[in-house]
């Protein structure tokens, strides 16, 4: 088969001329950041380093970490590399209150992230020739507009279906001939039932699959293959650093190139900050090199991975990243939304509750579950069940409104949620996702 | 004249119900009548017993929720009709009923019906007129 990317000369890159790229865009980024992100340049002025210490990407260690917590004390301008008139556009996290990321960009950053994601399209087989359903919510989530972008940039007819609407979404596929569809796992593999169900299977032209903003397993992998009788490419991304493509799969599936021209990894002791050698698992650390409103110096994503630089029969020289094997913290991705378990207790407590709960998370025909049980309190008990069943409504609305999903609450017993040396157990997540 | 239910939460689950009367069974609390409304996790257990604080005491010392609450007691003979003449009297008046529940006293042969309403007093007044016994919480315990 005829090898083909997107932007051949930067993918196939030898490893070092990718590298002597790197340090030359790091040592100007961090200047970039040191005159116009007083925010950083604060926390580097502490550690007391200054641009004139990195002077290639083997000084990388030398700079300060960022954090989530960071985003959210700098939020909303606090990060901002351009003034306002420079910006283009935002895209935001899904938005849970407290923790929401809302990343800026100039058009010549949507240009480099439109790149990352094309790269991954034609990376799936993409090519002017295909059309492709971004399935992928659009909006504030970078999913739709990302893979949108890069759809264009391939040349590709695309259509921009975005989530939701199943009948409306295998309606397009069919009549039109879809060849290559862009959206989350989970809602693959719910497509893939749908037009098994429906009776579509022997007219949909998909090919290839593109997905992520969730973590999936290879089991899960070879159900959507098999039902939609395609090749199914893994694409890594965070709002933070742009949104999907930071990394994506070749045809090999073992490990999803990141994109070096633009993103610089590391993998770090997550308790230490220490760096940890090629090939160790920890917690994956990106720098932008080309960002313009927002660079991020040492983000670290919570993503535990490993990252290796074996050569690849696609012939990307660029170095892989296995999927994510876990996080560092404890904050869940349940159906591609972020939920932390500290938002629940906010919620009871809002709501007169004791705070005694226990999430139960599950995958079942790859959609996930979100269950959660709340101990009963003397405050939320009465004698008429309308008005347990009422306060019980309300609490439903009420996490929804601050998760921005549904859960199903179930009312339990008192001290009946499993405590392990007297900590409540919060969360169970019996999916398998890190397979 | 009102009679003390105790209303227990009761964990839609295998064994709930179990829990709780052996609470009161170890308490030594015998129990009188004994209704379930449910919804399809939780339910909640309404209780007629011969010591309220007793039961009271128990359950809290386990760990369970309950609230008491005030509920008519209407006796009627344990014959065909007995029921009908005591909730009609009631709709008669335009009162309704939040929830009601029945058992069978053998020593007395009389029909016992627990009956919740929002105004008591109105709901008494109703049923004595039409002649209906309501039964004293001596008279409940004494059964």
């Amino acid at each position: 088969m005829e090898k083909r990317y997107f932007q051949p000369e930067i993918e196939t890159m030898p490893v070092e001329q990718i590298k002597a790229l790197q340090s030359e865009r790091l040592v100007k980024q961090v200047q970039h950041v040191w005159d116009n992100v007083p925010y950083y340049r604060k926390k580097m002025e502490e550690k007391g380093v200054t641009p004139a210490d990195i002077k290639g990407i083997e000084d990388l260690h030398k700079l300060p970490f960022l954090t989530k917590d960071d985003l959210r004390d700098a939020y909303p301008y606090g990060l901002m590399g351009k003034p306002k008139k420079d910006c283009v556009r935002i895209q935001s996290t899904s938005g849970t209150t407290g923790r929401r990321v809302v990343a800026f960009y100039t058009q010549h950053d949507i240009d480099l992230w439109e790149d990352c994601c094309a790269r991954a399209i034609v990376a799936a087989g993409g090519t002017e020739e295909d059309v492709v359903q971004v399935s992928y919510g659009y909006g504030l989530f970078t999913g739709g507009p990302g893979l949108n972008g890069g759809s264009h940039k391939v040349g590709c007819l695309t259509i921009p279906t975005s989530s939701g609407n199943t009948d409306r979404q295998i309606q397009f596929m069919v009549d039109l001939e879809s060849t290559i569809l862009c959206c989350t796992p989970s809602y693959a593999a719910y497509l893939g039932e749908s037009i098994e169900e429906k009776g579509f299977r022997d007219q949909i032209k998909l090919k290839a699959g593109i997905f992520g903003a969730e973590a999936w397993t290879q089991e899960m992998r070879q159900e959507i293959q098999n039902k939609l009788g395609i090749k199914a490419y893994d694409i890594y991304g965070l709002t933070e650093t742009s949104g999907p493509g930071v990394s994506f799969e070749c045809e090999e599936q073992t490990g999803m190139h990141i994109n070096e021209d633009h993103f610089l990894a590391e993998i770090i002791n997550p308790e230490t900050g220490e760096v940890l050698p090629e090939g160790e698992k920890g917690e994956l650390v990106f720098t932008s090199l080309t960002k313009e409103a927002f660079p991020l110096l040492r983000y670290r994503t919570k993503d535990l991975c490993v990252l290796n630089r074996k050569p690849c029969s696609c012939g990307r020289t660029h170095i892989k990243m296995s999927k994510p094997l876990g996080r560092s913290d404890d904050m869940l991705i349940i159906r591609g939304v972020n939920v932390f378990p500290s938002q629940i207790e906010t919620v009871l407590l809002n709501e007169g509750m004791t705070p005694n709960y226990q999430i139960i998370v599950d995958r079942v025909n790859n959609t996930d579950t979100f269950d959660i049980n709340v101990e009963m309190s003397q405050e939320m008990f009465s004698d008429s069940l309308g008005k347990v069943a009422e306060k019980e409504k309300q609490l439903v609305a009420s996490l929804k409104a601050m998760l921005g999903i549904q859960a199903k609450v179930h009312l339990v017993e008192p001290k009946s949620i499993t405590r392990s040396e007297g900590k409540a157990v919060r969360v169970i997540d019996k999916r398998k996702l890190y397979g | 004249m009102a009679v003390k239910q105790i209303s227990v939460f009761i964990e839609n689950k295998i064994g709930g119900l179990a829990t709780i009367t052996d609470v009161l069974a170890q308490a030594d609390v015998n129990i009188r009548a004994l209704s379930i409304a449910d919804t399809s996790d939780f339910g909640i257990l309404r209780l007629i017993v011969d010591d309220v604080f007793k039961a009271g005491n128990a359950l809290k010392e386990n760990g369970h929720i309950y609230s008491i609450t005030d509920v008519l007691a209407v006796a009627g003979d344990d014959k065909p009709g007995s029921i009908a003449r005591i909730v009609k009297a009631l709709a008669n008046e335009g009162i309704g009923m939040d929830y009601a529940y029945a058992f069978f006293a053998k020593k007395e042969n009389l029909a016992y019906m627990i009956i919740k309403v929002e105004d008591m007093e109105k709901a008494s007044k109703a049923l004595r007129e039409n002649g209906i016994h309501l039964a004293s919480e001596e008279e409940i315990v004494s059964l």
